[in-house]
């Protein structure tokens, strides 16, 4: 056989070998999802949704949970996207390639692979023991915003790096100086991509147990982190409160692996309809990750 | 015709690292003129006219020898205020490269970085530099549709309204007409001429019958150096080197 031949076989096979592990992939993933919808999907009602986690099954529901998650999400978001976004575009724009940027280059790579559990423990040394702050919110939220913060840079720099340099030429032969044109052309430019990040790396936060569960999140919380706002008949009407940061709290993936490890049956329903609201949350995220995506397939 | 000096280029060597480009230019640009920088491709055109509005100062190993004076004035010297300098010297780019944005706003952007914020005045900028740029009619009732969706001629007349809109003296064309079709390019090439009565310009081309055309003055480069440079009409009809004759009949280039 001709070598053109043969690699033309090689092709054939290579391209069957590849569907059929996709086609694997994807049954198997349908398969999990049909049987955990079968599971849960009676339970999931107004009720779930409104009631605290209790000792009987029929009556337990996430709202710690999933307020939980809001609150962890807020957190890690608001520490996350500005440090992130911030290092990306200083790291891509200004920093002056030398030694030093090498290394912190290769370093946030590598932390980007760093299991999370590894995290959790960096959590547990640094913010319980030494800055006592407790199994609160910002506990948790600092260290799933340090779990994220390498791929939010690393997005945040791909995405910078894919806008042409002729948009940033047509804006210094302007007159424009080097933090205009990031501003005004760059940034806009590579927004949707930069966004497109983020989204990925909060819906990969949002199924985080291993860190959280590390740092000893509780799994029975019957309250609420503090709300926020407040609001009073009397003057000044409307209080403001950080206090919630402080509370401890528990998220949807260490509540649905509390209802796994139970032995009654009650709360494998519970389990899977927890699983239900988490993966319904994950994969609108993802969706609209790809949409945002799809959208931004160039334009110039 | 008496004429001022707007740019003097003196003894212009240029590196990329230790790579030579530009070797030993010296050359005048006239005021209020067109003059065409000719040669085969890589022989240096776009760097030497990208040194005249620092444009390299963007490549990071860049350098420069000699001196080039803006009138009178060492461009590379360390008072002069780089955004400024810009401001003063345009430049449209080879391929069209409007920014992702409005029409409006691609021609806004100069003077709003500039800190404009007076709607009418801008308003006002915006309609001169496209009339200018003998685009007005084709767009005044879709100025806030995107840039992008105007064919590529128009893209590029958006790219010269932009520029004039920051009221330049100096504009540089870098093969402004490389990516349009005929029509679009005898159209750029009027503009260039009408253009010339307010504007010092230099154009880039490659393309021997548009520098004919257009320029006052031809400079011809070959291999970095400047092997002629003279009157349109002179260095078409008697070229003094062998090497200009052989590119202006197709022999190279
Ligand atoms: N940023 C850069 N770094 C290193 N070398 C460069 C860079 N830009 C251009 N060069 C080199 O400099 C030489 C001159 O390039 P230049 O772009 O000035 O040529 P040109 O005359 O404009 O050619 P063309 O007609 O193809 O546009 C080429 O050999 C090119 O490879
Ligand atoms: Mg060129």
């Amino acid at each position: 056989m001709s070598k053109r031949k043969l690699d033309k076989r090689m092709d054939s096979v290579f391209k069957a070998v590849g569907l059929a592990v996709t086609l694997f992939g994807l049954l198997v993933l349908a398969a999990l999802l049909i049987d955990v919808v079968m599971d849960g999907y009676q339970r999931i009602s107004w009720d779930f949704f409104t009631s605290y986690p209790s000792r009987k099954p029929e009556q337990a529901g996430i709202l710690s949970a999933w307020v939980g998650t809001l609150w962890i999400m807020l957190t890690t978001a608001l520490l996350a996207i500005p440090l992130g976004v911030g290092s990306g575009i200083y790291l891509e724009e200004y920093a002056r390639r030398n030694k030093l940027t090498d290394f912190i280059e290769i370093n946030i790579a590598n932390l980007a692979g760093v299991p999370s559990v590894i995290y959790g423990i960096l959590g547990l040394g640094l913010f319980i023991r030494l800055m006592h702050l407790d199994r609160s919110v910002l506990a948790g939220g600092l260290i799933l915003a340090l779990l994220i913060l390498p791929v939010i840079i690393l997005t945040t720099r791909e995405a910078l790096r894919a806008v042409p340099s002729s948009i940033r030429e047509a804006s210094y032969a302007l007159g424009a100086t080097q933090w205009q044109t990031i501003r005004h052309q760059v940034l806009p430019a590579g927004f949707g991509n930069i966004l497109t990040g983020i989204i990925l790396a909060m819906s990969r936060a949002i199924g985080e147990t291993a860190p959280l569960i590390t740092i000893g999140a509780l799994t029975y919380i019957p309250f609420l982190p503090a709300n926020p706002v407040a609001f009073s008949p009397e003057s000044p009407y409307i209080h403001l409160s950080a206090q919630g940061f402080l509370d401890p709290f528990t998220v949807l993936p260490i509540q649905i692996f509390n209802w796994v490890s139970r032995p009654q049956k009650g709360f494998l329903t519970d389990a899977a309809a927890g699983i239900i609201v988490l993966l319904t949350i994950t994969l609108l995220m993802n969706g609209a990750a790809i949409f945002l995506r799809y959208k931004n397939q160039k334009r110039w | 015709m008496d004429r001022d000096v707007i740019i003097q280029i003196e003894k212009a060597d240029s590196f990329y690292g230790t790579k030579q480009i530009l070797k030993n230019i010296t050359l005048n640009i006239y005021a209020k003129a067109v003059t065409s920088l000719m040669g085969p491709s890589g022989c240096g055109k776009s760097t030497l006219i990208r040194c005249l509005n620092r444009m390299n100062d963007l490549v990071p190993r860049f350098r420069l020898e000699g001196k080039i004076l803006y009138k009178g004035l060492d461009l590379y010297s360390r008072d002069v205020d780089i955004t400024d300098l810009r401001r003063e010297i345009g430049m449209v780019f080879q391929k069209p490269n409007p920014f992702p944005k409005s029409i409006y706003e691609n021609v806004a952007y100069g003077i709003r970085i500039q800190g404009v914020t007076n709607g009418e005045f801008i308003d006002g900028i915006v309609e001169e530099s496209l009339k200018k740029a003998a685009l007005w009619e084709e767009v005044k009732d879709r100025l806030h549709e995107s840039a992008l969706s105007l064919s590529g001629g128009q893209q590029q007349r958006i790219c010269i309204a932009r520029a004039l809109a920051v009221k330049p003296q100096v504009i540089l064309f870098d093969e402004p007409c490389s990516a349009l079709d005929p029509m679009a390019t005898a159209k750029i090439e009027e503009l260039i001429t009408e253009l010339k009565k307010n504007y010092t310009i230099i154009v880039v081309t490659h393309n021997t019958a548009q520098a004919a055309r257009v320029s006052d003055f031809t400079a011809f480069l070959y291999l970095g150096d400047l092997i002629e440079v003279g009157p349109t009409g002179k260095i078409f009809t008697v070229p003094q080197d062998k090497r200009t004759e052989e590119y202006l009949t197709g022999k190279f280039g």
